[in-house]
């Protein structure tokens, strides 16, 4: 999976740099990163992707990825900005083959047309191929854009916070699905998660970047989601239980500064 | 699983009539255009019925002299405002696909003012600043200008925190920066230099020749080759640019040939007629409409639509007043502006 070596990264403009000789290890199946606002977790998979300048070397498996073109990394990636508002007249049919954009012809080859139909059929928004994008409620959004991520047949799928603006049900249904995926297509995945309790229930392999950008922890949910962890990434105090299913689950009482 | 096949074989279809009600709106206009290649041919001071024409394109052979009025007169006159009409429709609709403001175009960012400028320029002060060949020096110099105005809207675009209704600001600005410098010339022209000034600023098809129209014709072709060739990278552009980047797309490569060819698509065609507003505007909003954003379709019927309206305004032109034929900028203009009015009220809101 992707390994990060000495990322060492800083907008322009800022002196201060986000990522100072970072080193990371991902896992096989479903990793989420965690992490305070601002801690730099959109700013990571941006430079995983290869959309930013840094110094420092990324490695997928044992291929170095560093210089890779992005032509050639979208063959083995894809990557799913965060996204508030979108809008496009596009119909859904055409925003999902868009996913197949390297290979995309003019007339639309059957296998692409295939492809495509399939995906949306697996993830239940066939219905809505003419449909303006506009149109949809966020949550159909989203799933329009995994769809559109997974039509490229990627070995690894990066998502920055794919449950923003989803209602409970929404959110849960989509981490499910990620499973799923993960789990039948074999495929790694890489997401940002606001939600620990959400990151704890799907995660295979959790990241934890603090506040300054430096790595904290990674490991099994149950391995790195504890009080401590709580009180020095988020500032919080609060207790971490086991419900149930043998999951760990938080529950914060007070910010550190509140006396 | 029959079941789901079925609902695949659905949406297969459901897709392939997109595309079909698509090719019949092309088909259309594209016929209609047809149609009024005719009637600007028939129409002018002698009225010549369309069989006449069909016999004197085919044969070669017509009454009295209209053999020479059809093929020497009026027939690149009616072509050329297709083509120009077409060139002005992909223009617009690419600046406005990069930019991503539905009320971009050539005329309103300044582009064909800037043109106007730079063909001015070659006129009035004989002033070959790209060493052209001597008969190419004003469509030199318009492109160079009009290039120069793109380039720098596209700067101004990328600084942050820059509105869309801002970039149209600084567009309205250049626009009155290099209509000020052109009026400037036609202060210092001579008279038959300020005739051929006038000319370009009204726009209009009278002094439109086989050659002109030729070059028109192939840099139009040119530019639609290219643009077809990266059609489905355009569509991407439609969403942000992050977006775009990670389906793959090389954003600033794709910006900056979109910006060239625009360019040199509106200096060719403002060169040889002069500054024909609007058109650029209404032609891309038009075909949004009717066929979404999806660029293998949105293109062409960009252009088409861009040859349908400025054969309707030649046509009108022609006969608005017996006897005499106005400007066909003044035309677009007075048709355009409410319909850019228009734009203004219902997209506005969406755009702030």
């Amino acid at each position: 999976m992707i390994s990060i070596k000495n990322l060492t990264f800083s907008y322009k403009k800022s002196s201060h740099p986000v990522f100072e000789d970072l080193t990371i290890d991902f896992a096989k199946g479903f990793n989420v990163i965690l992490g305070p606002n601002g801690a730099g977790k959109s700013t990571l998979v941006k430079a995983i992707f290869g959309l930013l300048e840094y110094e420092g070397q990324v490695f997928y498996d044992d291929l170095d990825i560093t210089n890779l073109p992005l032509t050639e990394k979208i063959k083995k990636m894809s990557y799913l900005p965060q996204m508030d508002t979108n809008q496009s007249s596009l119909t859904v049919l055409e925003m999902v083959l868009l996913g197949r954009l390297p290979d995309l012809r003019r007339k639309v080859s059957d296998e692409d047309l295939n492809i495509v139909l399939n995906t949306m059929k697996s993830l239940s928004i066939d219905d809505l191929a003419s449909r303006s994008f506009n149109e949809l409620s966020g949550g159909q959004q989203k799933l329009v854009f995994i769809a559109q991520t997974l039509v490229r047949n990627p070995e690894l799928m990066i998502l920055d916070e794919p449950t923003n603006s989803l209602d409970l049900q929404r959110q849960l249904e989509l981490c499910q699905l990620l499973k799923d995926i993960v789990s039948e297509k074999g495929l790694d995945l890489i997401v940002i998660l606001h939600d620990i309790n959400l990151a704890a229930r799907y995660a295979d392999n959790i990241v934890i970047i603090n506040e300054n950008g430096n790595f904290y922890d990674s490991g099994k949910p149950k391995e790195v989601i504890n009080s401590e962890m709580l009180h020095d990434v988020y500032g919080v105090i609060g207790e971490v239980s086991i419900d149930g299913d043998n999951i760990p689950i938080i529950s914060p009482r007070k910010s550190i500064r509140n006396r | 699983m029959n079941h789901e096949i079925n609902k695949i074989e659905k949406n297969r279809k459901i897709y392939d009539s997109l595309i079909r009600r698509r090719l019949v709106i092309i088909s259309g206009l594209t016929v209609a255009i047809f149609a009024l290649l005719l009637a600007n041919i028939s129409i002018g001071s002698t009225a010549i019925p369309v069989r006449e024409i069909l016999r004197v394109v085919f044969t070669g052979v017509g009454q009295n002299n209209n053999k020479m009025i059809i093929m020497d007169i009026r027939m690149p006159m009616a072509l050329m405002a297709i083509v120009v009409g077409a060139s002005l429709g992909i223009g617009g609709c690419e600046i406005q696909t990069i930019l991503r403001n539905p009320i971009a175009s050539p005329f309103t960012l300044g582009i064909s003012s800037a043109a106007s400028f730079g063909a001015a320029m070659g006129l009035v002060l004989n002033n070959n600043l790209f060493n052209a060949p001597e008969s190419l020096v004003v469509t030199a110099n318009a492109f160079a200008f009009s290039l120069l105005v793109a380039v720098l809207i596209y700067i101004f675009s990328l600084q942050p925190q820059i509105g869309k209704t801002a970039i149209i600001l600084f567009g309205i600005a250049l626009n009155f920066l290099f209509t000020a410098l052109t009026t400037i010339l036609q202060y210092i022209a001579d008279e038959d230099q300020l005739q051929s000034l006038i000319f370009w600023n009204f726009g209009s098809l009278l002094r439109t020749t086989w050659t002109k129209f030729y070059i028109v014709l192939i840099i139009l072709i040119f530019c639609t080759v290219i643009l077809s060739k990266n059609a489905w990278k355009l569509t991407a552009m439609t969403l942000d640019d992050t977006k775009a980047k990670s389906l793959g797309v090389d954003t600033t490569k794709v910006r900056r040939m979109a910006i060239f060819l625009t360019s040199l698509l509106s200096a060719v065609a403002i060169s040889f007629v002069g500054t024909i507003g609007f058109v650029g505007l209404i032609a891309p909003h038009i075909a949004r409409q009717l066929v979404g954003e999806d660029q293998r379709f949105f293109m062409p019927l960009s252009a088409i639509i861009g040859a349908f309206l400025l054969s309707l305004a030649f046509l009108i032109s022609k006969i608005v007043i017996r006897g005499v034929i106005l400007p066909i900028g003044l035309v677009t203009s007075v048709i355009g502006i409410p319909f850019f009015i228009g734009i203004i009220f219902s997209r506005m809101g969406s755009m702030q």
